[in-house]
C-alpha cells in the first residue's frame, strides 16, 4: 500500500493535521496592524500568510501617520481560535509591526468597504438599477446612456448583497477595497498610536 | 560623533564599532569596495572561505561557541543565494548572525544586471530582518540596528544589502546611538502572576520534569547556572532536546539524557508521565512531542520562551511565561524560596524510582562486534579519549548526529554545535572551521557521516590555510544512514538511492587538501586511529568504516506517542503503520 495514499482527513495524528479548517469552528476576525511604512513590509506581512498558510480574505493597506511613518494594515482573516492566535503572535514578532490588534475581541467597532460597481443596461433594467441604488445609498459617479458606475460604502454583506441585485441587471464588473475598521467610541486601543 | 566616510569605510567602522573580530566571507564584484576597505585594516580578521554556504556555517559555529553574532560578508547574486541554506539554518536554530551582501548599483536595481538577484526578496522568510540600504547616511544606523535584532529577543540571522554605489558614495556616520527609535524591543521579563502559577505547580508537583531547550544556551551562561540551581534545589529530573545539550551538565544527578524521537527512553517516558512539566526554552518541536494527542497526557505545563509565537502554536500550555530564559528563572527561584522552598520530596522520590526503573532498561545498549566499529563504541571510545580536553563538538546531521547526542556527554553550554530545525548536511565541516576560529586551542571535533561531509568538504581548505587544526570523524558507512534505515522501517527494504557507490579515498582526500588522514576498520585500532587523529598537529581526517547497516535506537516512529518506543530491532516489525509513513 502506498504510504501516502492517506484519506484526507483520515486517522493520521499528524501535526499537520493541528490546521485542519474542518476540524474545528472557524472564526471570521478583522486585524488591525499598525506598521512602520518601511520598503518590504506588505510583502513582510502578506509573505507570513502565505508561508504559513493562513488565509487573507481581504487586505487593506495606507499610510495613516505621515510624520511618524505608520501605515495601518486591516487584515480579514479566518481560522480556528488557535490559529487566530497563532497570527498575531506572528504578526507581533515582525520587527517593523508597532502594533496588533484584534477588533473582532477586543472592542466594538465599524467596518466598512467601498466598491465599484459597474452596471450596463437599458430601458427597465437601468431603471431599476439606478433605483436600487437609490435604496442602497450607493453614488453614481459615472454614466454613459447604457451604463452605470456605482460607488457603495458599507458592511461587506450589504456590498454583497447589492452586487447580487445588480447581476440580473447587467453587472459588468466589481472593484472593492476590501474592509477598513475602527474602534467605536472616542478612545484608542491600548499601545494604539497614530491617527488609528 | 558623527563622520563622513565612504559607505566601505562605514560599514568597516561599524563592525569594529560592534566590537566583531571576526568576519567569513568571500569577494565578488558587489562587495569590492568594502574588501578594499577590509584589505587597509588589521582590527577584523576576513575568514576565506570556499563557498558562501561555508560562511553562513563557519559564522554560525562561531556564533554557537561564543555567543556573539557571527558575520558573514557575500557578494551579490550567487554570492547571496549560496548563504540562504545557512542563513535558513541560523533562523531555525535562533542563531545571531549578521550577513552582508553586496547589491548591483541602485541605478541598476530590477534590470536583471549580472549578478543581480532579489536579495532581500529571496531571503524574507529566511532572515529574522532584512535591509536594502539605498541611501549611504542610512548605512551606519541600519548595520548597528542589524546587530540589535540579531541578538534581542529570539536571535536570528539578518541581512543587509548594500549596492555598489552606496558603498562608492560618502555620508554621514553616525556612530552606534540610534538617531531615531528603533521600535524593537522583546518583553524579557515574564509576567509576575504567570511566575507565581509557576511556583505553585511547582510546590505541587509530585512527578516533576524540566524540559529543556537551545533557549537555555542562547539566554547566556547565567540561564544554564540558573537551571542547575533550580534543578538542585527542587531535586527535579532534567531532560533537554538537541538543542540544549550541555546547559545542565550530563554528569549531574537530575540528567535524564536527551527526550524526542531518538531521545532515552527515561526521558520520554517521563515526559510522557509527568504530572508537571516544565519547558524552559523549547518549542514542543515535531520530533520531541511524537503523536500530539497522546503528548504528556496528563501534566500540567508550564513553557517559558522568549517568543510569543511559540506558546500555544503546538501544545496547549497552562502556564506561558513570556520571557528571557535567565529573568524569568531567576525570578521563579527568588518567588519559590521567599514562599519557604518547599516541593513533595516524599513523592519526587517515588518518582525518581519509577525513573529508576526506566533507566535499567538501558535503552541505549547495543550489540558489540569484535570484528567491525559500531557506530555506538566509536561514539563511546571518542567520548572516553577526548572528555577531559577543551573539547567542542559539532556534526553534520543523519544518524551519526543522533548518535552523537546520545553517547557524547556535554557538561558546559555552547560546546555542542549541530544543526538541529534545519537538519542541514554539510553543516559540519564549515561549523568547525567557525568554532576553531572562535577557539585556536581548543579541540574541535567534527562527527560526521560520509555523506554530509562531501557536501561541503572544501572548507577543509580554509582549515588548513588558517592552521585550524579541526579533526574530522567521519563514521563512513557507505550509505546516507538514516535516509536507509527509514527505507528499511517504512518502505519495505527498497533502499532506493541511499547508498553511495563511488567514495573517495578519505586518506589520499586529506593529503591532497594538505591536511592529514588515516583509516580504521578494526575495533582493536580504534583507540590509536583517535590517538593518532589527537596528536596531529593540524587538520585531521579519520575515516572511520563502521557497520553499514546499524539502525539509531530508540526511536519513536512517526505518529506514536512518547510512551510507544521502539528500543531495538525486535520492535520494528509493523512498528509503523502506513499513516506514520506520510510523516517526516
Amino acid at each position: 500500500m502506498n504510504a501516502l495514499a492517506l484519506k484526507k482527513g483520515a486517522s493520521s495524528k499528524s501535526a499537520y493535521n493541528l490546521r485542519d479548517p474542518h476540524a474545528e469552528r472557524v472564526e471570521r476576525h478583522i486585524i488591525a496592524v499598525l506598521v512602520d511604512n518601511e520598503s518590504g513590509v506588505l510583502a513582510r506581512v502578506i509573505g507570513l500568510f502565505s508561508g504559513r498558510g493562513f488565509n487573507i480574505d481581504s487586505l487593506t493597506v495606507a499610510e495613516v501617520d505621515h510624520l511618524g511613518h505608520l501605515s495601518r494594515i486591516t487584515v480579514v482573516t479566518s481560522g480556528t481560535p488557535e490559529v487566530i492566535e497563532q497570527i498575531k503572535a506572528q504578526l507581533g514578532r515582525l520587527v517593523p509591526v508597532v502594533d496588533v490588534h484584534d477588533l473582532t475581541v477586543e472592542a466594538p467597532h465599524v467596518e466598512r468597504e467601498l466598491a465599484l460597481v459597474k452596471v450596463r443596461g437599458t430601458g427597465a433594467d437601468r431603471v431599476e438599477a439606478m433605483r436600487m441604488g437609490e435604496v442602497f445609498r450607493a453614488h453614481i459617479v459615472d454614466t454613459t446612456l447604457e451604463s452605470f458606475v456605482f460607488e457603495i460604502t458599507g458592511a461587506p454583506d450589504k456590498i454583497d448583497t447589492f452586487i447580487e441585485l445588480m447581476r440580473p441587471l447587467g453587472l459588468v464588473n466589481v472593484a472593492r477595497t476590501g474592509v477598513a475598521a475602527i474602534t467605536r467610541g472616542p478612545g484608542k486601543l491600548e499601545r494604539e498610536r497614530g491617527h488609528g | 560623533m558623527t563622520r563622513q566616510m565612504t559607505g566601505a569605510q562605514i560599514v568597516v567602522q561599524a563592525l569594529k564599532d560592534q566590537g566583531v573580530d571576526t568576519v567569513f566571507g568571500y569577494p565578488g564584484g558587489a562587495v569590492l569596495p568594502i574588501y578594499d576597505e577590509i584589505f587597509k585594516q588589521n582590527d577584523i580578521r576576513h575568514i576565506l572561505v570556499r563557498h558562501e554556504q561555508g560562511a553562513t556555517h563557519a559564522a554560525e559555529g562561531y556564533a554557537r561557541s561564543t555567543g556573539k553574532p557571527g558575520v558573514v560578508l557575500v557578494t551579490s547574486g550567487p554570492g547571496a543565494t549560496n548563504a540562504v541554506t545557512g542563513m535558513t539554518d541560523a533562523l531555525l536554530d535562533s542563531i545571531p548572525m549578521i550577513v552582508l551582501t553586496g547589491q548591483v548599483p541602485t541605478f541598476m536595481i530590477g534590470t536583471d544586471a549580472f549578478q543581480e538577484a532579489d536579495t532581500v526578496g529571496i531571503t524574507r522568510p529566511c532572515t529574522k530582518h532584512n535591509w536594502l540600504v539605498k541611501d549611504t547616511d542610512e548605512l551606519g544606523e541600519t548595520i548597528h540596528k542589524a546587530f540589535h535584532v540579531a541578538t534581542s529577543g529570539r536571535p536570528g540571522p539578518v541581512l543587509i544589502d548594500i549596492p555598489k554605489d552606496v558603498q562608492f558614495a560618502t555620508g554621514t556616520y553616525f556612530g552606534t546611538e540610534p538617531t531615531r527609535p528603533w521600535n524593537y524591543n522583546p518583553q524579557v521579563k515574564g509576567d509576575s502572576d504567570a511566575i507565581m502559577d509557576a511556583v505553585e505547580l511547582i510546590e505541587r508537583a509530585e512527578r516533576p520534569i524540566l524540559y529543556t531547550g537551545g533557549g537555555v544556551i542562547n539566554s547566556g551562561p547565567e540561564a544554564s547556572r540558573l537551571l542547575r540551581d533550580l534543578a538542585a534545589s527542587t531535586g527535579f529530573p532534567v531532560t533537554s532536546t538537541l538543542m540544549g545539550l550541555g546547559a545542565y551538565p550530563a554528569s549531574g544527578k537530575a540528567w535524564l539524557g536527551m527526550l524526542g524521537m531518538h531521545g532515552t527512553y527515561e526521558a520520554n517516558m517521563a515526559m510522557h508521565d509527568c504530572d508537571v512539566m516544565i519547558c524552559v526554552g523549547a518549542r514542543f518541536d515535531d520530533r520531541i512531542t511524537g503523536r500530539i494527542d497522546a503528548f504528556s497526557p496528563r501534566s500540567r505545563k508550564v513553557h517559558i520562551d522568549i517568543d510569543p509565537s511559540s506558546v500555544n502554536k503546538v501544545i496547549h500550555v497552562d502556564v506561558p511565561i513570556i520571557g528571557d530564559v535567565a529573568n524569568v528563572l531567576s525570578d521563579i527561584l527568588e518567588a519559590w524560596r521567599a514562599r519557604g522552598a518547599r516541593t513533595r520530596a516524599a513523592e519526587i522520590e517515588d518518582w525518581w524510582t519509577q525513573i529508576s526503573g526506566w533507566r535499567a532498561m538501558k535503552c541505549l545498549a547495543y550489540k558489540p562486534s569484535p570484528t567491525v566499529i559500531k557506530p555506538q563504541y566509536a561514539l563511546e571510545r571518542l567520548e572516553a579519549l577526548t572528555k577531559d580536553h577543551d573539547r567542542y563538538v559539532c556534526t553534520e546531521v543523519g544518524q551519526h548526529q543522533m548518535w552523537a547526542a546520545q553517547f557524547l556527554h556535554f557538561d558546559e553550554p555552547n560546546r555542542w554545535m549541530t544543526s538541529g530545525g534545519l537538519g542541514t548536511m554539510g553543516y559540519g565541516v564549515p561549523a568547525s572551521v567557525g568554532v576553531q576560529i572562535a577557539h585556536p586551542e581548543a579541540l574541535v571535533i567534527n562527527v560526521a557521516g560520509e555523506a554530509s561531509w562531501l557536501m561541503t568538504m572544501q572548507e577543509m581548505l580554509t582549515a588548513v590555510q588558517y592552521g585550524a587544526p579541526v579533526k574530522q570523524f567521519i563514521m563512513n558507512n557507505e550509505r546516507l544512514g538514516m535516509v536507509r534505515q527509514w527505507q528499511q522501517l517504512l518502505h519495505g527494504e527498497r533502499y532506493s538511492q541511499s547508498w553511495s557507490e563511488a567514495l573517495p579515498d578519505f586518506v589520499k582526500l586529506a593529503e591532497a587538501f594538505g591536511a592529514k588522514g588515516a583509516q580504521v576498520s578494526d575495533p582493536a585500532d580504534l583507540d590509536d586511529a583517535i590517538a593518532q587523529m589527537l596528536a596531529h598537529d593540524g587538520p585531521f581526517i579519520l575515516d572511520c568504516l563502521v557497520e553499514k547497516h546499524e539502525n539509531c535506537f530508540p526511536m519513536i516512529p512517526s505518529g506514536k506517542a512518547h510512551n510507544e518506543m521502539l528500543l531495538g530491532e525486535a520492535s520494528t516489525d509493523g512498528a509503523i503503520d502506513t499513516s506514520g509513513a506520510v510523516l517526516v
